[in-house]
């Protein structure tokens, strides 16, 4: 099954979404870099927030804050009320099964960690083996690292092939009675590559493997279903989502929650204390150690209304748009080779210009209004193994236009001018 | 071409990025040498120096970075070619805080060609592609076994 059914079929039509009237939601776009209105393109590295989020940051910070599960008072029920209706607009969203299954973190990054520690490690033994995949984010692979050094477990990779896309065959083979987690991203952040995970995840369950995904560049793109996939944790971030930093998910199935050791020791996350031995509280506090991004989690909520609003269907047919926009304009670019070229992609282009390195494309776009981003995409095996040192990446939301997309291209044609 | 960019990318770094001098070159008897790398950026750069009685008699470097990382290396080799080690001390400061200094003091006539470098101060990301060159050759005139940065 694809997760991405429309890829083919999309009309190239003008899309439904009304960008014009969504722009005004976000009030930072209005604004002029450099003598020129800003186009921003670096939206893979971090959203903006609509005035939605922003409003609701400021109401809870106005009205309503105090700690939560705390105090006897109406500011804490006030406060507890709002937060827990934001993990309840988060199950909903990711159709998760149970509110309890999901886990407020600081971001990707720490849902990762959690597992890698409170999951992974208990179980791990010397010769048993974590399987990855060759376009991993470092923070889905040094978690991973980490825990091979505690336990003596290995480290396997699934490599990509030409266009970007996972060698399915090699992960198969890779399957065996040592291994105990395939952990994998949803969509690549350098190449845009969306991996076919239902597909994966059969084949990782069909060999007794648990598998983690990396969903920090999916939840904003498309629909997500935690019960339709099937996988057994799903990690992702409110500041890519048009919600805060500072405030991530971990999903995890509820069995495998309640088998895990707390992450993290503190306040909230106990039933009992004393000098003897401490008893840990159920699901989902037993991972929420201290005080948690309250307002942060307030605002993620206001996000995902916000997206639900606007309707994941619309967000990914618009942005595959300029997706199917960008490809096309890109490629007239003399010198210009995107690097990924998977069938099923998001809307990130990564890309070389021949004679030209990416940090003097970024700071000619930049001095154009446009922000775009380059480097290694914190994926610096992958851009090894790409044969580049660095690309330049546009990646595009909701709030784009292709408008935007043609001063990219004429952006473009100045650096190489300049440069090439 | 905006006013701002001109500065950045003058033609002598725009050259010396096309053709950089010294590159992909390491003398023969070449006794010092050091690495500097950028992680964060990818920047790379390897640098090779012949040095007998104080005179850096030949150096050349190789690697791989943005224009002004290459010119900037291009353009330090061209100028620290047979000069003593002292002189490309102060050489180094003069360079250093001509780059990282808000109001540099230092008197851009007394470093010739180096002076195109100076449009860079006000583009804060990208002064350690410049100084990248320059930390890279203070650690291996000091031979300092230490991995050099500048972010």
């Amino acid at each position: 099954m694809s997760l991405w059914p429309e890829q083919n079929t999309l009309p190239m039509a003008e899309s439904s979404l009304p960008v014009q009237q969504i722009r005004q939601d976000f009030p930072i776009l209005d604004q002029m870099i450099n003598g020129n209105p800003l186009a921003y393109l670096d939206n893979g590295a971090s959203s903006q927030k609509p005035l939605a989020v922003i409003k609701a940051i400021d109401h809870c910070y106005r009205h309503d804050y105090a700690n939560v599960h705390r105090g006897i008072h109406a500011l804490s029920e006030r406060s507890t009320a709002a937060f827990e209706a934001a993990r309840r607009k988060v199950q909903a969203f990711i159709n998760a099964e149970h509110a309890e299954e999901i886990i407020f973190v600081r971001g990707t990054t720490e849902a990762i960690n959690l597992v890698a520690q409170s999951y992974a490690r208990p179980l791990l033994q010397s010769g048993d083996e974590i399987i990855i995949t060759a376009m991993e984010h470092h923070s889905n692979i040094v978690p991973w690292q980490l825990v091979c050094e505690q336990t003596g477990a290995q480290l396997k990779v699934v490599p990509i092939n030409d266009v970007g896309e996972l060698d399915l065959d090699r992960l198969t083979s890779l399957l065996n009675g040592r291994s105990r987690l395939l952990a994998l991203t949803h969509i690549s952040n350098v190449l845009g590559t969306i991996n076919p995970l239902t597909e994966i995840i059969d084949l990782a369950h069909h060999h007794g493997v648990k598998v983690l995904v990396d969903g920090a560049q999916a939840v904003p793109h498309l629909a997500i279903d935690m019960q339709a996939l099937d996988c057994d944790f799903y990690a992702f971030s409110g500041h890519k989502m048009y919600g805060p930093s500072g405030i991530g998910i971990l999903y995890g199935k509820r069995e495998l929650l309640e088998r895990m050791p707390p992450y993290h020791g503190g306040g909230e996350m106990i039933e009992t204390v004393s000098f003897e031995k401490s008893t840990y509280a159920r699901l989902p506090h037993k991972f929420e150690a201290g005080t948690p991004h309250i307002a942060g989690a307030i605002g993620l909520g206001a996000a995902i209304d916000y997206l639900n609003e606007i309707g994941m269907q619309s967000i990914a047919a618009h942005e595959h748009r300029l997706l199917s926009y960008a490809s096309e304009a890109l490629a007239d670019i003399k010198g210009l080779r995107i690097i990924g070229q998977a069938k099923a992609k998001a809307s990130i282009v990564s890309f070389v210009i021949e004679g030209v390195h990416p940090h003097d494309i970024a700071t000619v776009l930049d001095q154009h209004g446009i922000a775009v981003r380059a480097g290694h995409h914190c994926a610096m095996p992958l851009i090894k193994c790409l044969g580049v040192v660095a690309t330049t990446r546009a990646s595009f939301a909701l709030y784009n236009t292709t408008d935007e997309i043609d001063r990219l291209v004429q952006g473009l044609e100045k650096a190489r001018e300049l440069l090439a | 071409m905006n006013n701002m960019l001109r500065e950045l990318y003058e033609e002598t770094i725009l050259d010396h990025n096309r053709r950089p001098r010294n590159f992909q070159h390491k003398p023969t008897g070449a006794n010092r040498y050091a690495r500097g790398y950028n992680p964060l950026c990818g920047d790379e750069l390897m640098l090779y120096l012949t040095v007998n009685n104080g005179v850096i008699e030949d150096l050349g470097f190789d690697g791989h970075g943005c224009a002004i990382s290459t010119a900037s290396a291009s353009l330090m080799t061209e100028a620290l070619k047979g000069k003593h080690v002292e002189e490309a001390e102060q050489l180094f400061n003069k360079m250093h805080e001509l780059l990282t200094t808000e109001k540099s003091t230092t008197d851009v006539m007394d470093i010739g060609k180096l002076k195109v470098l100076q449009g860079i101060r006000s583009y804060p990301m990208r002064v350690k592609c410049a100084t990248l060159a320059w930390h890279t050759l203070q650690a291996a005139l000091h031979q300092t076994d230490e991995p050099v940065t500048t972010e």
